[in-house]
Formats: structure tokens, C-alpha cells, sequence
């Protein structure tokens, strides 16, 4: 059977792919992790704190799925991708492997014990599988775009040359707040929503304002550091945008300022950073006026805006190498085959319509706000 | 390539996908025994089977977690230790591992939070559909990983593309459909409806045998032996031996289990028993039924089972097939156009991963002497007396279970729920059906080896360029990890057990039923 899409295509709809299933992470875990990092902050007795946990109890296993399907759709669609990035970042994986593991189970097991030590250990293990992963996120994704330390040889084996410690930099620990900060506001958000109006809400708004801000301010910093620190990188000769995925044949040079390109060349990409900075300041907006729906929408409009702001910077770049230019990997050079492309592109549009079809219905029957009423009352809460 | 980090990640990842499965069975199976306990509190509209439909839930819920938890681990483990695997065969295995997620993963942990939080807000036959969909999400995730698993150890279906150094998806319909992955689902799904049953039946046996809860007890005892009969005797008969005469090293994989040194005239006898030793490269005391493996395994009179010295000599001509297959890629490496290099290539292509079996040896598998040659040849054989041993317990665990499940069954169907040797044996065989599952898991995996993909790709060549000192760190954390969370699983699943049903909220509109008591608890005993 041919396949109805060219192969550069279908690497171009791929790319977009991963980028959904990233921001469709961020936008639902997002705000999971977000709730679980203000836990400490926000509650403070055992009501208050069920109170929050109640909010995203029902949902957060479904959101973490995004964050599966991601590594599970990098490994088909991205294969060097998921190989080198996984196994480069090997212990800062771990960490928030680590820290995902520990929070399923401080959901379903916190409050299956009616001991306040036992509860206040499983709060910090919450409280930690919200704030590593979103931390370690961001320095992950400052060390894509500043290109991790890797080198290919010619059987296509990755060597990696760097260290737990040497992820951690000025820029990358900047990108690792300012993560932070966008969760944190996302989090906000979703008690908007989700909760009875009261004293977890009213902190709540107020780590908001705070996080809205740090989030502008970081965003910006940002910004200047790539167009001004040699972060970046463009591609060099002949481009073969469907030619056999083999990153040493393609040639990369490292460019000061080169993140910044595809917005001369592509001005709609624009779009992105204004709602990585718009988002923010509607939050705060929203805040200081008690719009709840708003500040959801502030928070949500952040989240898409500021991961966006990644992808489409680097477009065509996915994870260049800062040690050997050559190995780096793109949309063109870094992708699983033409076939297998078109064959998980036919069960995406099949599947993601479905799902999204079925997450609507379950967030419609959990429906309405929770409140510290049904935290005493209902047998079925955490 | 450090063969340090290449044992270490092998050690790693049986460590977590070992602990990993101590809680998927689990799940498989009561996930379908809570659809059966509701549909019949749907049908029967009694509140007894609300109760016991809860009561299972709450247990479910504590091992469906850890599951979940742990499985992330597998889902990045590869990417993390097992870099140039990934690579290499990332165009095939990475589609059923996305495809799990986008038809299992979500459909499942979607829903199971429905599950626990939807009781008042659904109606009955709603709350049936919302459990029916988390059972058939973790069914399916089964069946994908296992359609992953199954091209691992027979992989049809894709070929080697020069240009990319990887091995790439030519046709999908075949590694959908390959016999060793449907065999395996079947088999595996079995073993986890075996394991749930196993389970239910073991705690309901330990409330009858102290008089508490018999309402529920002796219910929940009714559905578990029904269900564990069927399983057990699907788990047996429908075991994943239908794949073995497939590939050389499904091949190689029966002849270790019944170490099975010489081919045989067929029809071949299977060895009952027996001592294989290594050394001697010969089976000591062995008790032989005739013809049986021959018929079993070829299902013919006339189909020859191949013994391990023959199949060596075999791997030993594909090894040499192999070194001209690798001469010529190194060629065609420097340059694509050499048309003298890809004609030998195409000759030889089927056998390039047996050349990679010398990279253990030497640098340069074209160098390799002919000693080292029938070293690597040598290497092709699984650990005869492992092997031999874990499928005879595995196996007369799964005959257990028949006998187990048959006897369960009887005593359901004529309602003797007091005969106290059979729930003392009931109590005591709980940890039974994980122990055959994971020795079937280590079965698969570790008679595997020298492969990580059949044919194709060492184990050893497939690891990431990590550091000694990485992978012990991360097993070290994972063992701390797992550990303790072991350690608060078992406390809450007994402690759960310990406190049994909870009685329903009277706020929840009482029914007369639940007004009568037999929702309620402490149920009296009768």
C-alpha cells in the first residue's frame, strides 16, 4: 500500500506531535504538580490539606498517562531521540522517576491511616513528586536548548560526556524556576476552579501572584540569554529534509542568537511567546479581580505558550549535541522510518479522538467544585 | 562496551520488571473479577454484592497503584540502560509501547479514578461500564507489551536498513499477528486471572476459617473458584509452547528446557526428569515419556525436535555467515554505493546479528578465530539446568492449580464452605501463583539469552555508554524505593483485609437490603 503522506511530512506532522503530547502533559500533570508543590504552602491543617488533595485525586493518573505516551511515542516516532535523552540525562531521569513513583502512592495511601505522622511523611512525599519533576523538567529542557554533551560513531552508538552535576548551569537552573513558576500558577489555577472559595484558596491566590510574576520576570531573562549567550545552532549544506534518518550526515554549526530565527523567518511563531508572556499577566489580572475561570485560562494560556516557545524556537532542531555539532538531531535527521511514522499516525488520529472524547466525559460526572464538606462526609475521598 | 554496565543494567532491569510484576497478575485478574461481582450486583440488585464488589475494589486499588508506579519505570528503563537498543530497534518495538499507551494506559487510569470516586454520582449499570473499561485497559496494555515481548523473541517483519544502522518495520501486520505474542497474551492474561483467584480465594478461605464475614467470604469463595478453574486450565493448555518451533532460538529455548542435548528420532520423548549438567553437556538420571515432546511441541509424528549440540553447529554456520554480512557493511559504511559489498550484504544479511555475538571476543568480528567462533557458537545456548528446573516447577505449579481450582469448585457447587484442610491450604498457597509467574517471566526472558532481540541484537551489545557507578547508584535507590514501598503495600493490604467490608454510608439513601444487614459489618457468621 503507498503511503499517502511524503516522509517529510509526516516527520513535520510528528514534530507537532510531540509537541501536543508535551503540552498535553504540561497542561494536565502540569497543574497536578502544581497543586502537590503548593500543598505545604497552601494548607494548613488536615482538612485543608484533603481539601487539595481531593481536587486532583479522581484526575491525576489519567494526566500522568500524557507524560507516558510521550516517552512511549518519542521511543516509535524518535527512537534516537528517546535513546540518547533518556540514557544522557540518566540520573536526573531517575530523580523524577523517583518522584513519580512516590506520589501515586501518597495519594492512594495518605489518608488510609488515620495517623498524623504517617500523613504528614506521605504530604512531603506529595509535596515532592510535584516540586522535582517540575524543577528537573525545566533543566532538562535548558540542556536541550543549549545541546547536551553527546557524540555518535559511525555504528550510530551514542557516547555521552557529561555529568548529573554538569546539567545544572546559570541558564538551566533559570529554566528549572522558571518551570517552577509556571506550574506553580497552573496549580493556582486549577484550586480556581476546583475548590470552595476559603483560606486555601485566598494562599492559594496569593503564591499565584507570586509565581505569575516570577514567571514573566524568568521568561524574559530567558529570552535575552538565548539571543545574547552562544546558545544555538543552524544547520549547514545541503538539508535532505527526507532522506534516510542518519544524523551524521547532516551538518551543524553553533550560532549565537540562533534560537531566534525562525521568528524573522516565520512571524505567526510570534504567537508563542505572546502567550508565554500574555498568560501570566491575565493571571494577575484575574487574581487581583477574583476571576477564577480567568486565571485558569491565564494559567493554561502560560503553560501552552511558554512550552511552545521551546519547540518552535529550535525548529528543526530537537536535541543538539554541544560537543560534536555533527551528531545533533532533527526533525529530518532523527526520526523512525517512513512506514512506521504513517502507521502510528493512523492510530494516533484514531485513538486521541477517543480519548479526549472519554476524558471529557469523566471531568463532566466529577463536575462541581470540591469543598471541605464532602472532605468530612464522603467515604470515598483520599 | 563495559560488560560491568552491561550486567548491571541486565540486573537492574530484571530487579524492577520483576517488582513491576508482582502487581500487573494482580491486576489483570481482579480487575475482571470486580466486572463479575458488580454485574451480578447489577443483576441481582442485592446489596451484599455492593459490598463485596468495595471490599475487592479497596485491595485492587492498593496493588493497581503500585503497579501503575513501577511501570513508569519500565517505560523510560529502556531509553535509560538500554540506549543502542533503543536505537536499533526503536522503528518496531517503540510502536506497540505508544500504541499501549494511547489504547490501554489511558482508557485505565482515566477511568479507575471514576471507579473509586464515581460510586454516588453514576448509575449502577454506568459504575458496571466504568469497571468493565479499567479491566479492559489493563487487558489490552497486556496485550501490547506482549506484542512488543513477542517480536523480541521471534522478529518477523522488519529488516536491517544500511543507511540508518537500525533495524526498521516492513511489515506491521505480521509483528501485530506474530503466533509467539498471541500465545504469550493468552498465557500471561491466564496466569493473572490465576494469581487474582488464587488471591480472593486464599483471604476468603482465612475469613471463614475465623468466622467473620461469611456472607462475603463464601460468595466471593463461589466467584474466585469458578473463575480460577477456567483460568488454571487455560494457563496450562493454552501455554506459550506453541511458538517454540519457530525461530533457532525458540528452538534452542525447548531443548534447554528439557535439556536436550542430541536431535532424536521423531517423534522425540520429553524428559519428565532429570539432572542436566553442564559440564558434561549431558542429563544425567533422566525419566523420559516417548513421543511426548515430539507431538506436543511439533504437533506431528514426523517433526523433529532439534537437540543443543546440533542446534550449536548450526548457530556456528551462521556465525561464519554472519562475519561476511559485517565485512560488508563496514564497507558499504565508508561507501553506500559499493555495489560488490551490498550484493554480499543481501546474501548475507539474515545472520549479521550472529556476527555480533564475536564483538564480545574481539573488536573486529572479521578477525575472530575459529576457537572464538565456537565460543560464541557455545554462547547460544540458554543456562541448560536454569531453564530445565523453573519450567518444571512453573509448570507443576500450573497443574497444581487445575487440581487446586477443581477441588474449590466442587466444594462451592455443593456449598461445604467448612472443610477446614482445604482453607488452611487455601490461606497458605497465596504467594504460590506469584512465584510461577515470575519464574515464567524469568523463563522467557533469561532463555532469551545471548539475545536481546532473537538473532538480531546481543544483550550485551544493547546497553547505554553509562558508568559502573551510575547504574549502582540507581539500583541501590531503586532498592531502597522498592523496598520500602514493598514494605507499606503488604501493612495496608493486611491491614484492609484485617479490617474487611465497610458498611455503607447511611446518608447514601439506605435500601431495605442494607437495612436488613447484609450489607453491613461485622456480617453475622452463619
Amino acid at each position: 500500500m503507498a503511503i499517502p503522506f511524503d516522509y517529510e511530512s509526516l516527520r513535520l506532522i510528528w514534530w507537532l506531535l510531540m509537541g501536543v503530547l508535551l503540552i498535553g502533559f504540561a497542561l494536565t500533570d502540569g497543574f497536578d504538580l502544581g497543586v502537590a508543590a503548593l500543598l505545604p504552602f497552601i494548607a494548613r491543617n488536615d482538612e485543608e490539606r484533603r481539601l487539595a488533595i481531593n481536587s486532583i485525586a479522581p484526575t491525576w493518573e489519567g494526566h500522568q498517562v500524557w507524560l507516558i505516551l510521550g516517552g512511549g511515542a518519542i521511543f516509535a516516532a524518535w527512537p534516537y531521540v528517546y535513546a540518547i535523552s533518556f540514557s544522557g540525562f540518566y540520573l536526573a531521569i531517575f530523580l523524577v522517576l523517583a518522584a513519580l513513583i512516590v506520589r501515586p502512592v501518597a495519594f492512594k495511601y495518605r489518608s488510609k491511616h488515620d495517623d498524623a505522622a504517617w500523613r504528614t511523611r506521605w504530604d512531603w512525599a506529595l509535596f515532592v513528586g510535584g516540586f522535582v519533576p517540575a524543577l528537573v523538567f525545566g533543566v532538562a529542557v535548558g540542556n536541550v536548548l543549549i545541546g547536551a554533551p553527546f557524540r555518535l560513531d559511525s555504528d550510530l552508538r551514542a557516547f555521552y560526556e557529561g555529568s548529573l552535576l554538569g546539567l545544572f548551569s546559570p541558564f538551566t537552573l533559570l529554566t528549572g524556576l522558571l518551570s517552577v513558576a509556571m506550574l506553580v500558577l497552573h496549580g493556582a489555577g486549577w484550586l480556581a476552579l476546583k475548590i470552595e472559595e476559603g483560606a486555601v484558596m485566598e494562599r492559594a491566590r496569593r503564591w499565584g501572584r507570586f509565581a505569575a510574576i516570577a514567571a514573566i520576570l524568568l521568561f524574559a531573562i530567558g529570552g535575552i540569554m538565548v539571543a545574547t549567550m552562544p546558545i544555538g545552532y543552524r544547520l549547514a549544506g545541503v538539508i535532505d529534509t527526507a532522506g534516510p534518518s542518519n544524523p551524521l550526515w547532516s551538518t551543524s554549526v553553533p550560532a549565537t542568537g540562533a534560537w531566534l530565527d525562525n521568528y524573522a523567518r516565520y512571524p505567526w511563531m510570534l504567537l508563542a511567546p505572546i502567550l508565554g508572556f500574555a498568560g501570566p499577566a491575565l493571571a494577575y489580572v484575574a487574581i487581583a479581580r477574583r476571576k477564577q475561570a480567568l486565571l485558569f485560562a491565564g494559567s493554561a494560556m502560560a503553560t501552552v505558550g511558554i512550552v511552545a516557545t521551546v519547540g518552535l524556537s529550535m525548529f528543526p532542531y530537537i536535541l543538539p549535541s554541544s560537543i560534536d555539532a555533527q551528531s545533533s538531531l532533527t526533525v529530518w535527521n532523527a526520526s523512525s522510518s517512513h512506514l512506521t511514522l504513517w502507521i502510528m499516525l493512523v492510530v494516533t488520529l484514531i485513538f486521541l479522538p477517543i480519548i479526549l472524547a472519554y476524558t471529557a466525559w469523566v471531568l463532566k460526572i466529577l463536575f462541581g467544585r470540591v469543598t471541605l464538606a464532602d472532605v468530612r462526609s464522603n467515604p470515598d475521598f483520599y | 562496551m563495559d560488560l560491568a554496565v552491561v550486567e548491571l543494567s541486565r540486573l537492574q532491569f530484571a530487579l524492577t520488571a520483576m517488582y513491576h510484576f508482582l502487581f500487573v497478575p494482580l491486576t489483570l485478574g481482579l480487575s475482571f473479577m470486580l466486572v463479575i461481582m458488580e454485574s451480578i450486583y447489577v443483576i441481582t440488585e442485592r446489596e451484599i454484592w455492593r459490598t463485596i464488589t468495595r471490599f475487592w475494589a479497596k485491595l485492587f486499588g492498593i496493588n493497581f497503584v503500585l503497579g501503575v508506579a513501577t511501570g513508569l519505570t519500565m517505560e523510560f528503563e529502556f531509553g535509560m540502560n538500554w540506549s543502542y537498543y533503543s536505537h536499533y530497534v526503536g522503528d518496531i518495538f517503540g510502536a506497540p509501547l505508544a500504541i499501549e499507551g494511547l489504547m490501554a494506559f489511558f482508557l485505565e487510569a482515566t477511568f479507575v479514578g471514576l471507579m473509586f470516586f464515581g460510586w454516588d454520582k453514576l448509575s449502577k449499570q454506568g459504575h458496571l461500564l466504568v469497571t468493565f473499561l479499567v479491566a479492559l485497559g489493563s487487558n489490552l496494555s497486556a496485550l501490547w507489551i506482549l506484542i512488543a515481548n513477542g517480536w523480541m523473541q521471534n522478529p518477523i517483519g522488519s529488516r536491517f536498513n544500511t543507511d540508518t544502522m537500525r533495524m526498521e518495520v516492513v511489515d506491521f501486520y505480521s509483528v501485530l499477528f506474530n503466533p509467539v505474542a498471541q500465545a504469550k497474551f493468552v498465557h500471561t492474561v491466564s496466569a493473572g486471572y490465576v494469581t487474582a483467584s488464587v488471591f480472593v480465594l486464599g483471604i476468603s478461605a482465612w475469613y471463614l476459617l475465623r468466622g467473620r464475614f461469611t456472607a462475603l467470604a463464601k460468595r466471593s469463595m463461589t466467584v474466585a473458584a469458578a473463575f480460577g478453574l477456567a483460568s488454571s486450565l487455560s494457563v496450562v493448555v493454552l501455554g506459550d509452547e506453541s511458538g517454540y518451533a519457530l525461530t533457532d532460538n525458540q528452538k534452542m529455548k525447548l531443548a534447554a528446557i528439557e535439556a536436550m542435548w542430541h536431535t532424536e528420532k521423531a517423534p522425540a520423548g520429553l524428559t519428565l526428569i532429570g539432572f542436566p549438567s553442564v559440564k558434561d553437556r549431558t542429563t544425567h538420571y533422566e525419566i523420559k515419556i516417548p513421543y511426548a515432546l515430539g507431538l506436543i511441541s511439533t504437533r506431528s509424528l514426523t517433526g523433529q525436535v532439534q537437540g543443543i549440540n546440533e542446534l550449536v553447529l548450526h548457530a556456528q554456520e551462521r556465525i561464519e555467515s554472519g562475519k561476511l554480512a559485517y565485512g560488508a557493511l563496514e564497507d558499504l559504511k565508508v561507501d553506500r554505493t559499493n555495489d560488490a559489498a551490498r550484493a554480499i550484504f543481501e546474501e548475507h544479511r539474515a545472520d549479521l546479528g550472529y556476527a555480533m555475538l564475536l564483538k564480545r571476543y574481539v573488536t573486529d568480528p572479521q578477525t575472530a578465530s575459529h576457537d572464538q567462533v565456537m565460543t560464541a557458537a557455545w554462547d547460544t545456548v540458554p543456562n541448560v539446568p536454569v531453564t530445565f528446573w523453573l519450567f518444571r516447577f512453573m509448570a507443576g505449579l500450573g497443574f497444581f492449580f487445575i487440581g487446586f481450582f477443581a477441588l474449590a469448585f466442587y466444594f462451592a457447587t455443593v456449598r461445604r464452605f467448612d472443610v477446614k484442610w482445604f482453607l488452611r491450604t487455601a490461606v497458605l498457597i497465596i504467594p504460590l501463583p506469584w512465584l510461577a509467574a515470575e519464574m515464567g517471566w524469568v523463563l522467557a526472558e533469561y532463555g532469551r539469552q545471548p539475545w536481546a532481540i532473537e538473532g538480531v541484537l546481543p544483550t550485551f551489545l544493547g546497553a547505554s555508554s553509562l558508568t559502573v557507578a551510575q547504574v549502582w547508584t540507581t539500583i541501590a535507590a531503586f532498592t531502597l524505593l522498592y523496598s520500602a514501598l514493598a514494605f507499606i503495600e503488604v501493612r495496608l493490604m493486611l491491614a484492609s483485609i484485617r479490617k474487611g467490608p465497610e458498611p455503607r454510608r447511611a446518608a447514601a439513601g439506605a435500601t431495605n437490603e442494607a437495612k436488613s444487614g447484609a450489607g453491613y459489618t461485622p456480617l453475622p457468621a452463619e
